[in-house]
């Protein structure tokens, strides 16, 4: 695989957590390398690590050991503060409860994530407007998420997630707390920012119906990557 | 949009924030018309004047002075001019209807309170009529006299029934001023007492004392005391102010515990704020996970639960602020006899602000601390 092709390099790396005394190894020995573009499923039972790796991927939490490097940025080695301005610019993030903020409508939750980027209100509504219309939420954009559904919920996540353009999407069981319709509609959406805007999109999912969405797959278990599966 | 949060935020929970608006608003109201009570006790004091001295008896307030001091007191180098009076201790009707009395000389008395403001017609009425008084402007509306009417007080120190011409009403010239003093001729009380008493005649209680100015007073009253050291009756001259002062360091265990628990309402004022913040904080720990996963720092963080702690105490300091005027007239009117002058002052609504801001700030920061340094993934986790 060419460099310039690579938008995810994991190399080596290993995550445990401290409980009391105890030491609890999450993550052993993960590499992985992932293509621009790509829209991968990581698959595993409860407890496997996959959102502990879909965390240090996205730069919420650090590694104890090894490099993830995203678009050419080794994001392990940033501090506190920069982790934090990049992933305001290169991580969209969809969460399996939406976690949009209950005191702000649709449009206001989309264009969160533009105020740490410096636009004018006028750019930031126009981004906003842009992708509320990917998501088909302009009929609901003053809303407020205790008036919509939770599949309407999700959408303006997702709106939230790509408004900033950012480098690669991250999915938290994204239809896991959606009915069998709503998620259809979730991961179609998904689907089409993987396949008509080129969004490299790495979702975690334990449901095999949701996984099969995905172009590639990946199996965790007990915090090992399984590639032969 | 930030400040869109914090606002929201802030009365997200709307019972919630209303009784801590409620209580912040009433802890300030408290504070201020405490802080208003002890400036209510040190009013004497702030009225009093830097070029004034006072001179007693050094024995006790009880004892009086021969008026002879007044030509040796006139002569000592620094004094400009020398007044004298007593306290009366009258009352009229109905002995719970107390005020201040005093006889004084009238014409020197009001030459050292230019502060009492009387209109001339009325000033020369009194200084030329022996029987003639001067009232306050709250005293002469608390028993409804006008100029002109007969009000007789019932002596308690000077015993019997005595009758003056009410000749003049004064007004403070600015709100510090006591509007609820009575005044009188000294010479109508020392005359009276002649008659019956000729051994207390021509004896003052003080003397009231006019200085060039403030910066010889301590040599000026150091001279007036010499002067009349080993003699029968020695005198202490302090200023206006220590003397003021003296008033009041008599009360002071009590203005010390009013102040204690001034204090003591702002702490537990703290503590329920700070209380309400931690509840928000917790309950939406998830929320600022969620901020700090979109690229929120921990600045914007503290900035939205700190805004939103002062929001609350804002909105509660200013409503108590609000409601301390009313309430102050009020309590004014209930025992206005025993604090004649009841005003809040600027400084008492700049503590107000500043305990606001205080309480909103100590109140916002724990929680903020706790918000801005809860990891992502763990405050992810409370979400769901």
């Amino acid at each position: 695989m060419r460099n310039e092709d690579l938008i995810l390099s994991i190399d080596n790396v290993y995550k445990s957590y401290h409980r009391d005394s105890q030491i609890i190894r999450v993550l052993e020995d993960i590499s992985l390398e992932l293509k621009r573009g790509a829209f991968l499923a990581l698959m595993g039972p409860s407890g496997s690590g996959k959102s502990t790796l879909l965390n240090l991927i996205a730069g919420l939490d650090q590694v104890d050991q090894g490099t993830i490097e995203i678009d050419g940025v080794n994001i392990t080695t940033l501090s506190e503060t920069d982790l934090a301005r990049w992933r305001s610019f290169n991580v969209g993030f969809i969460f399996q409860f939406y976690n949009l903020i209950p005191v702000l409508t649709a449009f206001e939750n989309v264009e969160l994530p533009l105020l740490l980027t410096g636009l004018s209100k006028r750019e930031r509504q126009e981004h906003v407007s842009a992708a509320i219309s990917v998501v088909n939420m302009e009929d609901r954009d003053g809303h407020y998420p205790n008036q919509l559904s939770g599949g309407q919920q999700q959408r303006v996540a997702i709106a939230r997630a790509i408004v900033t353009d950012p480098t690669i999407l991250v999915a938290d069981e994204p239809t896991g707390d959606l009915d069998r319709t709503s998620a259809e509609n979730v991961l179609d959406l998904m689907d089409r920012l993987n396949c008509d805007l080129g969004k490299t999109i790495i979702m975690v999912t334990h449901d095999p119906w949701a996984g099969n969405r995905a172009h590639s797959m990946e199996h965790l278990d007990k915090g090992v990557l399984n590639h032969d599966l | 949009m930030i400040f869109k949060i914090l606002f929201r935020n802030a009365f997200r929970h709307k019972l919630r924030t209303f009784l801590t608006v409620c209580g912040m608003s009433v802890a300030i109201l408290s504070f201020g018309m405490l802080r208003t009570v002890i400036d209510a006790w040190y009013i004497g004091v702030e009225a009093s004047s830097e070029t004034r001295l006072v001179t007693r008896n050094s024995i006790s307030l009880v004892f009086r002075l021969p008026l002879a001091y007044r030509d040796t007191i006139r002569r000592i180098e620094g004094v400009e001019i020398v007044s004298y009076g007593n306290w009366f201790g009258g009352y009229y009707i109905d002995e719970k209807d107390f005020f201040a009395n005093f006889a004084v000389e009238p014409k020197s008395y009001l030459e050292l309170y230019p502060e009492y403001v009387i209109p001339d017609d009325q000033r020369i009425k009194f200084v030329s009529d022996r029987k003639g008084c001067l009232v306050g402007k709250k005293l002469a509306d608390r028993f409804g006299w006008s100029v002109g009417d007969i009000v007789t007080l019932t002596g308690t120190i000077f015993p019997g029934k005595w009758d003056f011409i009410l000749r003049g009403i004064y007004e403070g010239r600015d709100k510090n001023i006591d509007e609820t003093l009575f005044f009188f001729h000294w010479d109508y009380l020392n005359e009276s007492i002649k008659k019956n008493q000729s051994t207390s005649t021509d004896h003052v209680g003080f003397y009231i004392i006019r200085i060039e100015n403030p910066y010889i007073a301590a040599e000026t009253s150091e001279a007036i005391d010499e002067s009349f050291k080993n003699s029968l009756a020695e005198t202490l001259t302090e200023t206006e102010k220590a003397f003021q002062l003296g008033f009041v360091a008599m009360s002071e265990a009590i203005i010390k515990a009013i102040q204690l628990i001034s204090l003591v309402v702002i702490f537990i004022i703290l503590i329920v704020v700070a209380n309400t913040m931690g509840m928000s904080v917790r309950e939406r720990i998830g929320e600022y996970a969620v901020l700090k996963t979109l690229g929120f720092r921990a600045r914007q963080i503290t900035l939205l639960i700190m805004g939103e702690s002062m929001v609350i105490t804002i909105i509660g300091g200013i409503t108590g602020i609000i409601l301390t005027f009313p309430a102050a007239r009020g309590f004014s009117l209930a025992v206005g006899k025993f604090f004649p002058v009841f005003n809040i002052t600027g400084e008492t609504m700049y503590l107000d602000m500043a305990v606001t801001v205080t309480v909103g700030l100590l109140a916002g920061i724990f929680p903020a601390y706790r918000a801005v340094t809860v990891r992502i993934a763990e405050g992810l986790r409370r979400i769901g």
